[in-house]
């Protein structure tokens, strides 16, 4: 069989979603629910953060979902006034396909955690970014699992000492965004949840991306694995000399005084991390997200280190192809323009007889 | 089977069909109807051939009923046993029930083939054997010391060896075919030696052929050529000294074809796309025996139907769940482990009460089982099989065309109460056929989605409320997003009735695992009707799916014998008939023959405190009618168990 070009439009990620005209506030995505996460989770951060975009994007409320699956963070879709859905275990992404395969006129968000989208659905997650299904998939990664009450999840470093590995765990941890660019990913990003600003930009590029748009969130669970991104989290020069902020077009840069550059690796391969001052302006790599190679993406999500020495957030790729919702309709779109849909014809077949009374 | 083949009469000289105008220059025998069992390698082409003899049985008015066998192995190593592919096809000149228990005439393709069949082929039986094959390597693959054509091993039967793999090369000397390619045509040799003792028109296949190599030209004409010099052979050789006529059945007036189960389910899911206006979304993956359900529908597009190939089972019903969310008609399809892959999604849809169909076409278990063969045994899994108090309706088609009627009965169901619905099909009903008199679209009964469209808060405050229940049918409104004011939050945790919110409120969730219970129990299912033609039956022969026809033709047998039997057939597993109850306090002894080790039986018993008695074979095929005659008949003799 061979590939067909499928000449699917170019359009943005929420083309062809009804709009309106009235102004919208947060108050008008949020539900009468009472929230139930414990005090000082980093939820609550993200999910103002989300109250506080949705309204600017626009759109008629009817037409956003929010589908997750389970565990502390799947709580996500109570806590907004739109359609939403709590789904099973890991199984989130199956269940937004199917709706916005049906649906092109629904904005569609999947909020997820480590354990839900890495462990238990890490299936369904690669194989939707793989069809670049159009969705908006927000993972917070909080490196435990909370609801189940303290057990290492598939993000947490080796060694962790959990209630289920009393002498360390033996896993080795997912890097998120590694895992999605090898999945063929066409936007991935990363933001944290103290940094509303930044947060907010980016679900903005998120949902203005045609496809899947993945969101690694680094969200602090106080209660069972407290700290865990403090030092990135607390901002000051500590923060600044970890954080590599990305920015597209321009070089990039980070350290107190920016005096430190990402810069090509030795002999081409991977990237490293240098004083500009010993390198040179001019080496510097200038991050451009819709190169269509994903191999400097990947390289950027190898400098992330896991003990957060450094920590690269913003759109790391952000490309375009064809997405499977799309290409789907189209095919429907064909289909009805080219065969009949005479369903008398179709159950008669080609081969019928005929018996007289 | 049931009725005997002995009203034979003798026609000297050419015959004429009525419709087939096919004339022969040997003497003519009628037959009320035969079994043909066509048998090969993997490789053969056995499946296309009893296919297209099927098609031209069909197409000459014949009743008729199809049986494939086919190992699980695409190929497995050719000339083995475990390699052999059959084909069993039954075509009567009366309305028939079944494949047939033993074949009239076997065609053996290799020595494997007669090695695993020749079994079943009762004394005096025909059978026409490919010679070429049966070389001595291909003998002493399979065990033969000598080769049973010539050793006089089969005086037993009429035994035509026929070198059809060297025929169909000499009719295909001119073509510009591989001598590769040229053998591959021995089935089509095959086939239209079996068209021509059988009188079957010959229009068909031809047409079939060219459309089927409509790229490669070369190939039609190359297998039509073979085809017609397997009828000739038959016409030109003094071999064959009788061919057989088997008049058209009288069936009910009106259009017919011939149709697999798994087709009619396919155009079933499609005419209740189209009699609801709802898109059909159907996410499923591939398992065998269902992938063919996936493969028609994929081609029906311009009808509204996307066809989804998940990631794997449980993708498969979680996008059917999303699209139903979203206000389509979600569909997903599976068989063997792939059912058990499902049971945590379809607690799901239990929980958020949104339509889906869930079709599960049974094969051999556990775990892997057996592939291609046929069972019952998911029927307990299909009531019980998810965690917590979990019911759903169930639906089984009992034939092939059956299957059309109960995909739209099942969505009936699914859409009316908001509900997953599981239809269990099997092996036996996917892949075999029969006649189906093609309805009239008009007929076919309308299904109202009816989407909620405003807010329904009791309480008068404007809201919406996704679990105030219809007060008839228990069911939830179905309010998909786009609909203004009806925002709303669904998800497996447990509801507050009627508002719907999360609730861990002990009273509320007894309450509400009551509710999910009597919505399920109360659908509406049409009253069991049973089949007792004397009136004074004592015995009642309960059955559910694939074994109607088994059991329908083992009753005939039975009162040919004189003796009253009476036979009534399950199509709503759950909820039950109403009348089911009183049904069986009306008969002595309630007999249950299933695919399984007694299923049914074992929920009549519980729930009704009947000592139904329970006749079982797990063997991977279908149960013959004589077997079921015979059960029957100790039954009625008070002999069983
Ligand atoms: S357990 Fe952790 S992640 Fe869960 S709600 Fe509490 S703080 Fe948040």
């Amino acid at each position: 069989m061979s590939a067909t070009d499928l000449g699917l439009p170019l359009m943005g990620g929420l083309d062809a979603i009804p709009t309106t005209d009235q102004k919208q506030s947060a108050k008008d995505y949020t539900s009468d629910q009472e929230i139930r996460w414990c005090p000082g989770c980093g939820d609550y951060a993200v999910l103002a953060a989300v109250r506080g975009f949705l309204p600017e994007l626009g759109l008629r409320r009817e037409n956003v979902v929010f589908i997750s699956g389970i565990g502390c963070s799947s709580r996500f879709p109570y806590y907004l006034n739109t359609y939403g859905m709590h789904s099973i275990h890991g199984r989130a992404p199956t269940i937004a396909t199917g709706l916005a395969v049906t649906r092109p006129d629904l904005s569609v968000f999947v909020v997820t955690g480590d354990g839900d989208a890495l462990s238990i659905g890490g299936n369904h997650l690669i194989h939707a970014i793989r069809r670049n299904v159009n969705l908006t998939i927000l993972l917070f990664n909080n490196r435990i699992y909370g609801l189940t009450k303290g057990q290492y999840s598939p993000t947490s470093e080796v060694g962790k000492i959990t209630k289920s590995t009393p002498r360390g765990s033996l896993d080795h941890p997912f890097n998120p965004l590694s895992l999605v660019l090898g999945a063929e990913a066409s936007f991935v990003a990363r933001a944290i949840d103290a940094d509303r600003a930044q947060l907010t930009d980016v679900l903005r590029k998120a949902t203005a991306h045609r496809g899947t748009s993945f969101v690694e969130i680094y969200q602090d669970c106080p209660i069972f694995n407290d700290g865990a991104f403090d030092v990135i989290r607390r901002g000051g020069d500590n923060a600044k000399q970890r954080i590599i902020p990305l920015r597209h077009g321009e070089p990039i840069r980070f350290g107190v005084n920016n005096e430190y550059g990402v810069v090509l690796g030795e002999g081409g391969f991977g990237l490293r991390i240098a004083p500009v001052a010993g390198v040179g302006e001019d080496a510097v790599l200038v991050h451009d997200t819709e190169r269509p190679d994903p191999s400097i993406a990947f390289a950027l999500s190898r400098l992330s280190d896991h003990d957060l020495t450094h920590t690269i957030t913003g759109v790391f790729r952000c490309v375009r192809r064809p997405t499977y919702d799309d290409g789907a309709r189209l095919q429907i779109r064909e289909a009805k323009a080219t065969e009949s849909a005479d369903l008398a014809a179709l159950l008669r077949g080609r081969d019928t007889w005929t018996v007289d009374a | 089977m049931t009725i005997s083949d002995s009203a034979i009469t003798v026609q000297p000289g050419a015959a004429k069909s009525s419709n087939g105008a096919i004339e022969h220059s040997r003497e003519v025998l009628k037959r009320s109807c035969v079994v043909i069992r066509f048998a090969g390698d993997s490789g053969d082409g056995m499946q296309l051939t009893g296919d297209r003899f099927s098609s031209a049985a069909a197409a000459f008015g014949n009743d008729l009923a199809t049986m494939p066998n086919f190992p699980a192995e695409i190929r497995a190593p050719a000339g083995t046993l475990p390699g052999v592919s059959s084909f069993q096809l039954h075509f009567a000149d009366h309305d028939i029930l079944t494949a047939g228990d033993q074949p009239d005439v076997l065609v053996a393709m290799n020595p494997a083939a007669l090695k695993a069949n020749i079994a079943d082929l009762p004394p005096g039986g025909i059978l026409v054997a490919n010679s070429d094959e049966f070389t001595k390597r291909n003998l002493t693959k399979v065990g033969y010391p000598a080769n049973p054509l010539e050793d006089g091993s089969l005086c037993a039967y009429t035994v035509h060896s026929v070198a059809m793999e060297t025929l169909a090369r000499g009719a295909l000397e001119h073509t510009e075919l591989s001598k590769k390619d040229a053998s591959r045509s021995k089935n089509m040799f095959a086939l239209g030696l079996l068209c021509w003792m059988y009188h079957r028109p010959t229009e068909g296949t031809e047409r079939y052929l060219r459309e089927k190599f409509v790229r490669r030209p070369d190939l039609a004409e190359a297998n039509i050529l073979a085809f017609r010099a397997g009828w000739n052979y038959g016409e030109t050789t003094e071999t064959f000294a009788v061919t057989y006529e088997v008049s058209p059945a009288k069936l009910d007036a009106g259009t017919y074809r011939q149709i697999t189960g798994n087709t009619a389910l396919a155009y079933g899911i499609v005419a209740a796309g189209q009699r609801s206006g709802l898109p059909v979304f159907l996410g499923s993956y591939p398992i065998t025996p269902a992938s063919d359900i996936l493969h028609e529908l994929s081609k029906h597009k311009a009808f509204n139907v996307t066809t989804f190939q998940a990631e794997d089972e449980i993708s498969g019903i979680g996008a059917a769940i999303g699209a139903a969310f979203g206000g389509a008609f979600g569909v997903t399809t599976t068989s063997g482990p792939g059912i058990s892959l499902k049971s945590e999604a379809a607690g799901l849809a239990v929980a958020l009460e949104l339509p889906l169909l869930i079709i599960d076409v049974q094969r051999g278990g556990p775990s892997t089982g057996l592939p291609t063969k046929t069972e019952q045994s998911d029927l307990l899994q299909a009531m019980f099989g998810r965690n917590g108090e979990c019911p759903l309706p169930i639906v089984a088609p009992r034939s092939p065309t059956d299957c059309f009627d109960a995909a739209l009965d099942a969505t009936r169901i699914a859409i009316t109460y908001r509900t997953p619905v599981i239809l269990l099909s099997d092996g036996s009903l996917a892949n075999g056929s029969e006649p189906w008199k093609v309805p009239a679209v008009e007929s076919l009964p309308p299904i109202e989605p009816g989407f909620a469209t405003a807010p329904n808060a009791p309480d008068g405050s404007g809201e919406f409320w996704p679990y105030q229940r219809d007060d008839d049918t228990l069911a939830r409104p179905w309010a998909v997003p786009g609909t203004a004011g009806l925002e709303h939050r669904i998800g497996g945790l447990e509801k507050a009735d009627g508002r719907g919110s999360i609730s861990y409120d002990p009273d509320n969730h007894d309450h509400m695992v009551r509710l999910r219970q009597a919505k399920v129990d109360g659908i509406t299912v049409p009253g069991l009707e049973v089949d007792d033609p004397d009136g004074h039956a004592e015995l009642l022969v309960l059955g559910w799916g694939s074994t109607f026809g088994a059991i329908g033709a083992g009753c005939r047998q039975v009162r040919a014998h004189g003796l009253a039997i009476a036979q009534a057939h399950l199509r709503h597993l759950n909820p039950l008939p109403a009348n089911l109850a009183d049904l069986l306090h009306n008969y002595r002894t309630v007999l249950v023959p299933e695919m399984n080790l007694g299923q049914l039986a074992l929920l009549l018993r519980s729930r009704f405190l009947i000592d139904v008695k329970s006749y079982t074979k797990v063997s991977g095929l279908p149960f013959k009618a004589e077997e079921l005659r015979n059960v029957f008949i100790d039954a009625l003799k008070g002999d069983l168990l």
